[in-house]
């Protein structure tokens, strides 16, 4: 988000889907920037656009029935105006894709290695023997016990975490500048989950990548991300640095995931606050903001205005990094009497502190990746 | 795996038993007398008894089947009577090991007419079976790449039709304009390797072959098709795809070896049913086999022959089962035969 | 462990109250309310077959292996641990959706391990369950009204003329509309199924349910409108939960009391507060470390992480002693050679491990060694005297072992 040209800039990306009973609209006008090196969250529900969305990216609605428009520029090329062969050598060599159940995820019937060599084979000129040399390496790098004999393994012989591993090795073997992770940890236990997640971390600062992650589970996002985008109804509803938007967040649905998930640490009394209702239809999607037949703060707003007119993606109050979707004049105050007192009484006055550079009182900026590479690691 | 295999060979032979002693049960629960039909027009009543006799029809259902057990393994005699075989050696029939039976109404052993329609009936099935696997998988694939354009339609709808109408109707269909009228084929006729060579051979059997391979095709085209779409939505054919490999090697590599693996064990089965005779296209074509045996043989009552086809037939099921099963733990590594 | 009458000096002035009115034989729920579930030294063998001519039982998966718990009456008692930790066969067997292999299941005073599917009968209206799956465990050919007024008609408890109406007062209760009881589970959302499969379980007014993963197929925003629907549920007909999941947050936002399992055992059972602030076993401390913290890691204050090397051994032939200490970081001799036995440490926690401790501050010596009658290597003391009251029992008692002072403790 500064003024250094991105790796990959997004602009109103749109991915339709016409089917009998009308166009289903799975992303509809999602703009991003993602520099090296740096994460980027997407949060969201099931339906939300969220993997309509990487996967346009990667170009997967090629040859489908699927319209996709805007813009996707990755290293200052249009992905959407280049052929399908060019797209096709882009795919593994300048953005790679892991994804949510690496068991399936990954072809039975041949083994690992084979799967990983085939990765590397098909962008570079070496013979197999070599390309089997680099795959036992990638294995080894993402931390596989005894690569040289587990490369010959079938994916069911690798346990959930090390599928993934090896997900992760086949992804990285061509050293892509971006990454995409569609919710590479949701089918694992959580011990593996902060294996993955260190270990993405590791690779992300050694190879410079880019990544984004796309999950529904906000605690990943915390850890991870330097910027969030949370999405709902195929819209980016709310955009900014990761500190910033999980502290003051101005979206109601925002407020929902936050307050509808409990925490490991905090009060054991403070209530779950649901979202009610449902996710809506892409098909036929509610008039004006599309959160507003779920939304418990709409009567704040004067008039019908959430009904009638969809809100534009725009700066509130706390700056120009921080963009949501929301006809609400002041959402801080509400987050800050309404919610975070229900959910983290606790924490009402250290969230107050925290500025929307990401830094914590008048102190200093202190960008949030520095902060995160301070709570080191540690083994009791 | 050797010890997997054993086990699957026993457990086959308790069927085989078993099935035998079915077919000897239903066949003695029917109302007709079998003797009736082996003894012929000019039918006395000495002569009927002395025809159940020779038989064997006489004796209890139990002694008749342990009998027939002990026949197949060291051979028998019709009628099994040391005092006649002294006498008059030439009114007895021999029937050596693997004894099935003895058939009156043909006067020859069951093994024997088995031996002669086998051959017959493995020629038509193998050869139908390759044309409609090829057919099958190659029309299968078409119609699902091109899922929803004509193309697919007419391949989806023309399975339809040749799975609808029935197999004698297409087999007199062919028969009367390919073979009769245009003379585009031989007539067919079943003519040995040994004879002809295998050009004469395969001619002989091209009409009855294609009959019978289209009812088929049509069954493993709509099948294919329907594995290769289902394959198309796997998580890995995305990854293969997010890989970068060009779109044959997707569709070869990985799709087609998924889609046809189930694929593997219809075949198997298939063919081991086609192989112990296809009934209506031998009748149709005239055809000599298996099929055509098992009918005549239901015809005139012929229990002896009738228990042996349908041994025959049980084992070769038994058998392609085993290999299938062997085979599909080969193809994919999930499965561990153990 | 060895006085297990409650007196009036447990907890509370308020639950000391509760607790002589219910007379309780062992102290169970916070609250001092009978357990109604007291599961004693629990276990489930999955035997696993040769593969020779002859099919021989060659080893057994050991699914849960002496697990010992008691759920409170109208309380909760969480099971948290990863895949394949034997939390889910627990459920089952609790269900008798299994049949144990050993241990006992007292239900209501009545041990249920052992009981013929006949005898059981009478049973399974009391002790319900609700599936992960909504998915899945809804038959997608019968109508909800059919789904949930089967168990009905099963136990034959209403007339039939009367099960329509007792089907609707059950749907209204989820908070779906009751003139839906016709349509079928696919024109229901995932979280509305989930609402249809707790409809279900509720049809009979169980006494105690089991509930295994029950949101985790559902979206965020719909699995806080199920975990309240289960609190409010449990607040209104008094049900005690067995509330079975991985996660650990959510598990703790709805039980009192958390049990944590690691390959088929409990190591350590406690109430929250103490189990989530103060957990003395090293696979808890690295569970919870694990576990991504949103609000805390906003502001920037993410915990120590306890990375866990490898992966889970095989449980059809688990590590010997201690089945944690092949990716313990705390592993000793004495931990291959004894099992630490699940000692009791506090007013209500237990932990088996022979070096228990608050993160960062584990005993360099084993605190179990003089219990168990050996020496600090885990080879028999002849001088040492086990212990006799070192054995698992299901509740909590009275006194309990000082870790730190290696003596006998007890209730201030």
């Amino acid at each position: 988000m500064t003024s250094q040209a991105p790796l990959l800039s997004v602009k109103d990306l749109k991915v339709h889907f016409p089917t009998q009973d009308g166009i289903v609209k799975a992303t509809d006008g999602l703009s991003f920037d993602l520099e090296s090196g740096k994460t980027l969250g997407i949060v969201g529900e099931s339906g939300s656009g969220k993997s309509v969305s990487s996967s346009a990216i990667l170009g997967l609605h090629r040859g489908t029935s699927a319209k996709v428009s805007g813009e996707i520029v990755l290293n200052d090329t249009d992905l959407l105006t280049i052929s399908d062969e060019q797209m096709r050598r882009r795919r593994g060599k300048n953005v790679a894709m892991i994804f949510q159940d690496p068991l399936s995820a990954m072809h039975p019937y041949y083994t690992v290695g084979n799967q990983i060599m085939e990765a590397y084979l098909v962008h570079n000129k070496v013979s197999k023997r070599e390309a089997k040399t680099r795959a036992i390496e990638m294995l080894d790098r993402v931390g596989i016990p005894q690569p040289d004999r587990r490369v010959n393994d079938y994916p069911h012989q690798f346990s959930g975490g090390m599928r993934q591993r090896a997900m992760i090795a086949m992804g990285l073997i061509n050293n892509p500048g971006l990454l995409i992770a569609d919710e590479p940890t949701t089918a694992l236990d959580v011990t593996v989950q902060a294996q993955i997640l260190d270990l993405l971390q590791d690779l992300q600062r050694e190879f410079n990548a880019a990544i984004i992650i796309i999950t529904h589970d906000l605690g990943v996002i915390a850890e991870m991300a330097d910027d969030v985008l949370v999405m709902y109804a195929g819209r980016a509803v709310e955009y900014g640095p990761c500190k910033e938007i999980l502290t003051h967040p101005e979206m109601p649905y925002t407020w929902g995931l936050l307050s509808s998930v409990p925490d490991v640490t905090g009060d054991t009394d403070a209530r779950l606050i649901p979202i009610p209702g449902l996710p809506p239809s892409l098909l036929n999607p509610p008039s004006g903001c599309a959160f507003h037949p779920r939304c418990t703060h709409k009567d704040k707003v004067k008039g019908n205005l959430c009904k009638t007119e969809m809100p534009e993606l725009l700066p509130g109050n706390r700056g120009p990094e921080h963009t949501k979707r929301c006809h609400l004049a002041d959402p801080e105050q509400i987050y800050f009497t309404e919610i975070l007192p229900e959910i983290a009484p606790d924490l009402v006055e250290e969230f107050a502190e925290v500025n929307p550079d990401g830094s914590v009182g008048d102190a200093e900026p202190v960008r949030s990746s520095d902060a995160a590479a301070e709570a080191e690691e540690k083994k009791i | 795996m050797t010890a997997y295999i054993i086990r699957r060979m026993f457990t086959g032979i308790i069927m085989l038993i078993v099935m035998s002693m079915v077919t000897f049960l239903l066949f003695f629960s029917s109302p007709v007398n079998p003797e009736d039909f082996a003894c012929g027009k000019n039918c006395s009543p000495a002569l009927k008894a002395q025809t159940k006799k020779a038989l064997g029809y006489d004796e209890p259902v139990t002694t008749q089947w342990v009998k027939f057990a002990k026949g197949v393994f060291v051979g028998r005699d019709f009628p099994d009577d040391p005092a006649l075989k002294e006498s008059a050696p030439e009114t007895i029939a021999e029937c050596p090991a693997p004894c099935l039976g003895y058939s009156r109404t043909t006067n020859s052993t069951v093994t024997e007419q088995i031996k002669e329609a086998w051959p017959i009936s493995l020629s038509l099935a193998i050869t139908a079976f390759f044309m409609w696997m090829i057919g099958g998988i190659v029309f299968g694939v078409i119609a699902a790449l091109r899922r929803g354009s004509i193309i697919d339609r007419g391949i989806v709808g023309a399975s339809l039709v040749f799975y609808a109408f029935p197999t004698f109707f297409i087999g007199l269909f062919l028969y009367k304009f390919l073979a009769i009228k245009w003379e585009i084929v031989k007539i067919p006729e079943y003519v040995p390797i040994s004879e002809g060579g295998v050009s004469v051979w395969f001619q002989g059997l091209l009409l009855p072959a294609f009959t019978l391979s289209l009812v088929y095709m049509a069954g493993y085209v709509r099948m294919t098709r329907a594995f290769v779409l289902e394959s198309m939505g796997e998580d890995y054919l995305r990854t293969a795809k997010s890989k970068g490999l060009a779109p044959r090697k997707v569709l070869y590599k990985h799709s087609m070896r998924a889609a046809l693996t189930p694929l593997v064990t219809m075949a198997g089965l298939d063919l081991a049913g086609l192989m112990g005779g296809a009934i209506i296209t031998e009748q149709v074509f005239n055809y000599p086999g298996l099929g055509k045996l098992a009918v005549t043989a239901t015809r005139n009552f012929d229990l002896p022959l009738v228990v042996g086809i349908v041994l025959v037939l049980a084992a070769v099921v038994i058998v392609a089962n085993l290999v299938v099963d062997l085979l599909y733990a080969v193809i994919d590594p999930r499965v561990r035969v153990g | 462990m060895t006085d297990q009458t409650v007196t009036s000096d447990s907890g509370s002035a308020k639950s000391a109250e509760q607790s002589s009115e219910f007379a309780a034989s062992r102290l169970a729920g916070g609250d001092g309310r009978d357990a109604i579930l007291e599961v004693e030294n629990l276990r489930m063998y999955f035997p696993v077959k040769s593969s020779g001519v002859i099919r021989r039982t060659v080893g057994h998966v050991q699914a849960v292996d002496g697990v010992s718990f008691q759920v409170p009456a109208g309380g909760a008692l969480g099971l948290v641990g990863e895949s394949g930790c034997g939390k889910s066969t627990t459920g089952r067997l609790i269900t008798r959706l299994y049949q144990p292999t050993g241990g006992k299941i007292m239900f209501e005073g009545k041990d249920i391990a052992g009981l013929s599917p006949k005898k059981l009968m009478p049973l399974r209206r009391d002790i319900q369950m609700i599936f992960q799956d909504p998915y899945t465990s809804l038959n997608p050919r019968h109508t909800v009204g059919a789904i949930v007024g089967a168990p009905l008609l099963i136990h034959n408890v209403v007339p039939k003329k009367k099960v329509l109406p007792r089907v609707q007062e059950l749907l209204e209760v989820v908070g779906l509309n009751p003139e839906h009881y016709n349509r079928y589970p696919n024109e229901f959302s995932g979280g509305q199924r989930q609402r249809i499969g707790i409809a279900r379980a509720l049809t009979l007014q169980p006494k105690l349910l089991v509930a295994d993963e029950p949101v985790s197929a559902l979206d965020v925003s719909i699995q806080a409108q199920v975990v309240n629907l289960l609190q409010d549920l449990q607040r209104e007909f008094d049900i005690s939960f067995l509330f079975i999941a991985h996660d650990l947050a959510v598990v703790r936002h709805f039980c009192p009391e958390v049990a944590v399992m690691y390959l088929g055992k409990i190591v350590e059972i406690a109430d929250r507060e103490t189990l989530y602030n103060h957990p003395q076993h090293p696979y808890t401390q690295a569970l919870l470390s694990a576990v991504p913290d949103v609000k805390q890691a906003a502001i920037g204050g993410r915990r120590e992480r306890i990375r866990l090397e490898g992966d889970v051994p095989s449980p059809i032939n688990p590590p010997s002693g201690c089945r944690f200490r092949t990716r313990c970081p705390l592993a000793q001799e004495i931990c291959a050679k004894q099992e630490p036995p699940l000692l009791q440490i506090g007013e209500r926690h237990k932990v088996a491990c022979h070096f228990a401790g608050e993160i960062g501050q584990h005993p360099t010596k084993p605190v179990t060694a003089r219990l168990l009658g050996i020496d600090d290597q885990g080879n028999p003391d002849p001088g040492a005297t086990p212990d006799p009251n070192a054995v698992e029992q299901p509740g909590f008692a009275d006194t309990w072992y000082d870790v730190q002072g290696g003596h006998l403790g007890a209730k201030a």
